[in-house]
């Protein structure tokens, strides 16, 4: 950092030390938050640890690029505070009764970045451009069911689907391309030569691309005639920084205002009063999940009994302290703890080891051998346990339920696998390739889980790979998906829930927090169920304390 | 032989080196025996002590004692660096000096197999061979030894360029000694000098390169320790448990510096008995 | 001479083509491929018409002999391809931007060890066993089995966090725009000073030891003690006889590593967050993104052999003793 900016940051935090002292100061605690100034200016420094590989959110997987793409680019919908789907840049939407039709009505006089105006040509434009069998976009099976879309009106469309699809509404947040500039392209199959792909992204987004730096850092400024008003902070620069110990580093020394910590970090290495006077820290559930998954086609796991017998041996408050350090929570099923799917009557399996051995028993494993394992057919209860190399959670998690495996007589062999041979030769492959498994799922606003828990959905390149085949849950799975009334879709879900969690297809584990720390400088933030972001053009940094004033 | 200990035992260093190396040999073996917690048991009431009364040496992330895990990781450790740069050295060795004595087109075809291993992206040789093996330390020594000879053959066929014209090679062609008998016999005791100091290097080289393994998910799979994989670890928790790096950097570092004196060591003994025996050879001739 | 020279290099063709065509094989067949990486984020929305459409564009339906041909016959039109990647740059782009900042780094660290290395070899070949000798042989083997990225992180919390006196990571600061060029210079090298820095004790090891034991060997040599017996000065003995030939194997170390200068070194690239070789090829490696893997194979294996003849002509030119058998044949 050079030394004018420097000086100005120590100027400020001593302030802020001296402040604190006399206790009545901007800067103490989110409380007065509210009561500063909205201010424009400044700069917000991010850290990403991955690489953004492609600046068209719609044709990337990874959360980088997506990040990036949310700060330029709008969908049609986005998500509230309480997860609750808003208006974006379609300001109202009708479903039909049968729910087979969808009229969106547009915002008028939003622009895109270059001034050309956005209107209904463009979503049907992004429909066309994704389900175009020449671009490689990975969210095509999200308009499986549309029929066809069209433009009724220069500011209205009509999506027609061809059967109920719940997460119809939802799906239209994806971000919207511009048809004046990507037409050609699209039709010509060569998405990714245009330049909006690499050099000269232009959306309807809050932030306007101004320059990246392949591996460095991607530059966005503020868009004045963002449809909202122009976002407070004027810059956002997003630095790539490969290691998690970097990023802590470098926000400890002020180099990064905004960053992920690890729940080591949060709960032990950020405890002093420079850090707290610097940054906030916040802490949220995160939409994903942990759990342990078996392969239901082996006869060892697909007798019911022996699954519950794991869940009973697992100690899950060890697991969360071990893990992360107590930072989550535990799962009982696939839906957010909080989420309205989620059922809250249902109650987290015990630790009971001697049940656990009660139940194998039951399955046929009461005798052990020599080194104290069970023993069925004279064989003994050993199995692999496959989870991806660079996670360091699941390595964890794989060590920790070998132990308590080990207590009950079974044996894990723990086997750590790089990712894409992981996926293919293991996941993928059909018969699958593995006994077990540690992984996460990271679920969305809306709940259906069709592609996960379907017994449908068990080929080759689809989700299901544990196998699970339960009629009462494919019953339950289509009924959510082709309903579009909440009211209804609850009672499918909590009943859902009662479902997996008495089957126990895989042993939910935990659902992880999410730890972020945001420089105390950065004002507006109110933290809810969809995490922080969902108002993050809100957010300001007083006049006072702008950091980086230059540009 | 017997000049040989003679030179060596005059070698206090050497011998300093010999001394550590043989009783971190005898740590690691009697290991079971002497570590007071078992190696592999989390206890997450313990996470990250510091050393103390008891854990001497602290313990890990997952509450597992440092110094048990260090004793059981010795094993894997030391066997991972012996064994595979014993490997390595021995293809080297076998190459190079073909490569060296022959030449022509022995030479050449020999050379080439070497450019191509040196060029080719060793991950994927480590992941086509790993994933169609399951990793275990046997699999890993044989990688690491099968991809690191290069080195060593071309110092050995460097060796070997050199020493091909010196006089005793000469005489001993000239009356009629056969090729294996000249290479092992006269010319590859001069040359082990340079393949000596590259081994030294190679033993904490294979040892780092087997943590470097395990961050790619290819190394010793969890929970065993290894000294490499403690180090890995305890990255994430440098400011606050310096315990996890320091102790087996430590480790580490004593076992390259007694590898490394040993080594020199032995090179040292050879090195003036054969240069005193060649003087005779040559002399007798004139 | 001349005609061993060419013989070898029109040899390298098909040793190229060989290297390329093993390589480009069991790339393809290791487990993975890169389109499954990149439908795999398990999101649960993807679909098999993605998964499709992906594998026609990279031609991965078509059989393996087929996919070699079409990559070697662009090629020879020195048309690398583009990346894999959903930003589907074209490969040398891609290395053109990062083999820079990776070859500067690794030419400063060569400088930079080879300007210590041999001092300190030489001087502990003469004064084996004395004080220098031991210290430095310790030195230098705690910069070997010190790990990169414990020692950096060290470094960056000294440096960087409590002192304040260098940036903890990346190539520049955030205005670099605005700032005079001396200015940039300046900011640029304080960015550097830690990796170099971290690179080189690590590195230092191996050149010293070698430079060491070299001039051991040649110190023990007959001329030399013939040069002693001339009357010679202590100094020119050393530096003019001895170094000369101690100097041979270590050029030609040197010689037959610069195809290397233009892998980065992945941890310090990593823990650094320089955008180098290192890094790319870890990240290519990962996703599967054979073209840019076999492109920097393309180079890298025309460097070393290129290299390898080099230093294979220099020696056979330099040292006498393989020069006299050469005429005697």
């Amino acid at each position: 950092m050079p030394a004018p900016v420097r000086r100005l940051a120590a100027v400020a935090l001593a302030a802020a030390l001296l402040a604190g002292c006399r206790g009545d100061t901007p800067l103490a605690g989110e409380a007065k938050a509210g009561t500063a100034t909205p201010a424009y200016g400044d700069t917000m420094i991010e850290a990403s640890i991955g690489n953004v590989s492609s600046l068209i959110p719609n044709i990337t997987s990874d959360v980088s690029s997506r990040e990036v793409g949310d700060l330029m680019y709008n969908g049609l919908v986005t998500l509230g505070r309480d997860l609750e789907i808003v208006p974006e840049l379609a300001k109202s939407w009708q479903f039909s009764q049968d729910c087979l039709t969808l009229d969106l009505q547009l915002r008028e006089g939003v622009r895109w970045h270059d001034g050309k105006p956005f209107t209904a040509d463009d979503v049907v434009f992004t429909y066309d451009a994704m389900m175009h069998p020449k671009t490689p976009s990975s969210y095509k099976a999200d308009f499986d069911s549309v029929e066809r879309v069209e433009a009724t009106g220069p500011h209205s469309v009509r999506v027609t689907y061809k059967r109920p699809y719940a997460r119809a509404l939802l799906s239209w947040a994806m971000t919207m391309l511009p048809k004046h500039l990507l037409e050609s392209y699209v039709k010509d199959g060569k998405i990714r030569d245009a330049p909006q792909n690499w050099t000269a992204p232009v959306g309807t987004g809050p932030y306007r691309f101004q320059e990246m730096k392949s591996g460095e850092k991607v530059v966005v400024v503020a868009n004045p005639d963002y449809y909202k008003g122009r976002p407070h902070v004027s810059r956002i620069v997003y630095r790539i920084i490969p290691s998690q110990a970097t990023i802590f580093l470098e926000l400890k020394a002020g180099g990064v205002d905004v960053a992920s910590l690890t729940a080591l970090q949060y709960k032990r290495q950020t405890e002093y009063p420079a850090f707290e006077k610097a940054y906030r820290k916040y802490r949220y559930p995160s939409p994903g999940y942990t759990y342990f998954g078996f392969n239901l086609k082996d006869p060892r796991f697909a007798d019911r009994r022996v699954r519950q017998a794991f869940a009973h041996a697992i100690n899950r408050q060890e697991l969360l302290d071990g893990v992360v350090m107590g930072l989550g929570r535990e799962a009982t099923g696939p839906f957010r703890p909080g989420h309205w799917a989620n059922n809250p009557a249902i109650k987290g399996i015990s630790y009971d080891p001697k049940k656990a051995t009660a139940l194998l028993a039951e399955a046929g494993w009461t005798k052990r051998n020599a080194d104290g394992l069970l023993v069925k057919d004279g064989k003994p209860f050993v199995f692999e346990l496959l989870t991806n190399q660079g996670n360091d959670e699941r390595k964890k998690v794989a060590e920790i339920i070998q132990a308590s495996l080990r207590e009950i007589g079974v044996g894990v062999e723990i086997r750590i696998l790089e990712w894409a041979a992981l996926l293919k030769e293991h996941i993928r492959k059909r018969p699958v390739a593995f006994d077990s498994i540690i992984l996460g799922w990271s679920t969305a606003a809306d709940p259906d889980q069709f592609v996960v828990w379907h017994s449908s959905q068990q080929g080759p390149n689809e989700l299901n790979s544990i196998g699970y085949a339960s009629p009462e849950a494919d019953a339950l799975l289509e009924a959510g998906r082709t309903s579009c009334h909440q009211a209804e879709r609850v009672k499918f879900y909590h009943r859902l829930h009662q479902v997996l969690a008495d089957d126990q297809p895989v042993i939910f584990l935990y659902w992880r927090d999410a730890l972020p720390a945001i420089a105390t400088r950065i004002h507006g933030i109110h933290p809810g169920p969809a995490g922080l972001r969902w108002n993050f053009t809100d957010w300001f940094v007083p006049q006072h304390l702008h950091r980086y004033t230059a540009g | 032989m017997r000049a040989f200990w003679r030179a060596f035992s005059r070698n206090r260093l050497a011998i300093v080196g010999g001394v550590i190396v043989t009783c971190l040999a005898l740590l690691a073996i009697m290991a079971p025996a002497i570590a007071p917690w078992d190696p592999n048991r989390p206890d997450v009431r313990k996470i990250l002590d510091p050393p103390s009364g008891r854990h001497l040496l602290g313990t890990d992330q997952l509450g597992r004692d440092v110094l048990s895990r260090m004793l059981f990781g010795a094993r894997v450790s030391l066997a991972v660096g012996f064994v595979s740069v014993g490997i390595a050295a021995t293809i080297g060795i076998l190459l190079g000096s073909a490569a060296g004595y022959h030449g022509g087109a022995v030479d050449a075809s020999i050379m080439r197999v070497v450019d191509l291993m040196l060029v080719f992206p060793r991950f994927f040789l480590l992941l086509a061979v790993l994933a169609f093996l399951k990793p275990s330390i046997w699999t890993i020594m044989a990688v690491i030894g099968l991809t690191g000879w290069m080195g060593v053959a071309r110092l050995v066929r460097a060796e070997f360029l050199a020493l091909k014209e010196r006089e005793f090679v000469v005489w001993s062609q000239s009356i009629g000694a056969s090729a294996s008998r000249i290479i092992w016999r006269h010319i590859l005791p001069n040359a082990m000098a340079p393949v000596l100091v590259a081994m030294t290097l190679g033993i904490p080289a294979a040892i780092l390169t087997e943590s470097g393994l395990s961050f790619l998910g290819l190394g010793v799979q969890p929970p065993h320790a290894t000294w490499g994989n403690i180090l890995n670890e305890g990255k994430d928790a440098i400011e606050l448990a310096w315990w996890l790096s320091v102790y087996p950097g430590l480790a580490i570092l004593v076992t390259v510096l007694s590898y490394n004196l040993l080594g020199e060591g032995i090179r040292d003994a050879l090195d003036p008995r054969l240069r005193q025996s060649a003087g005779r050879v040559v002399s007798r001739g004139r | 001479m001349l005609a061993y020279a060419l013989r070898r290099l029109l040899l390298a063709i098909p040793l190229l083509i060989g290297i390329t065509f093993i390589s480009f094989v069991v790339i393809h067949l290791a487990p993975g491929d890169p389109v499954e990486v990149q439908t795999g984020d398990l999101s649960q929305q993807q679909s098999a018409k993605a998964y499709q459409a992906l594998r026609e564009m990279y031609e991965l339906d078509k059989p393996l002999h087929v996919q070699y041909w079409k990559w070697l016959s662009r090629l020879v039109r020195l048309d690398f391809g583009k990346s894999f990647a959903p930003h589907g740059r074209p490969v040398l782009t891609m290395i053109a931007e990062r083999l820079p900042i990776t070859l500067l780094l690794n030419v400063v660290e060569m400088l930079i060890i080879v300007a210590l290395a041999i001092p300190i070899g030489v001087l502990s070949a003469t004064r084996q066993y004395s004080t220098f000798d031991k210290v430095t042989t310790i030195f230098v083997f705690v910069g070997f089995a010190t790990p990169d990225f414990w020692l950096a992180l060290l470094l960056m919390i000294l440096f960087g966090v409590q002192l304040g006196w260098l940036p903890i990571s990346g190539l520049r600061s955030l205005n670099w725009e605005y700032l005079t060029f001396w200015q940039q210079q300046v900011d640029f090298l304080s960015h550097l000073a830690l990796p170099v820095l971290v690179a080189t004790f690590g590195g230092l090891a191996g050149f010293s030891r070698y430079m060491r034991q070299s001039m051991l060997e040649v110190v023990r040599q007959d001329y030399i003690q013939s040069a002693r017996a001339k009357g010679l000065a202590e100094r020119v003995v050393i530096g003019k006889h001895a170094l000369r030939n101690a100097l041979l194997p270590i050029v030609t170390i040197l010689g037959l590593s610069l195809p290397g200068l233009i892998g980065g070194s992945v941890i310090v690239e990593w823990i650094f967050a320089i955008p180098g070789m290192g890094q790319l090829m870890v990240q290519a490696a990962f996703e599967r993104d054979y073209p840019v893997l076999m492109g920097n194979l393309v180079i890298v294996s025309s460097l070393t052999l290129f290299a390898n003849l080099m230093a294979d002509l220099a020696y056979s030119l330099v040292d006498p003793r393989i020069r006299v058998s050469r005429r005697r044949r």
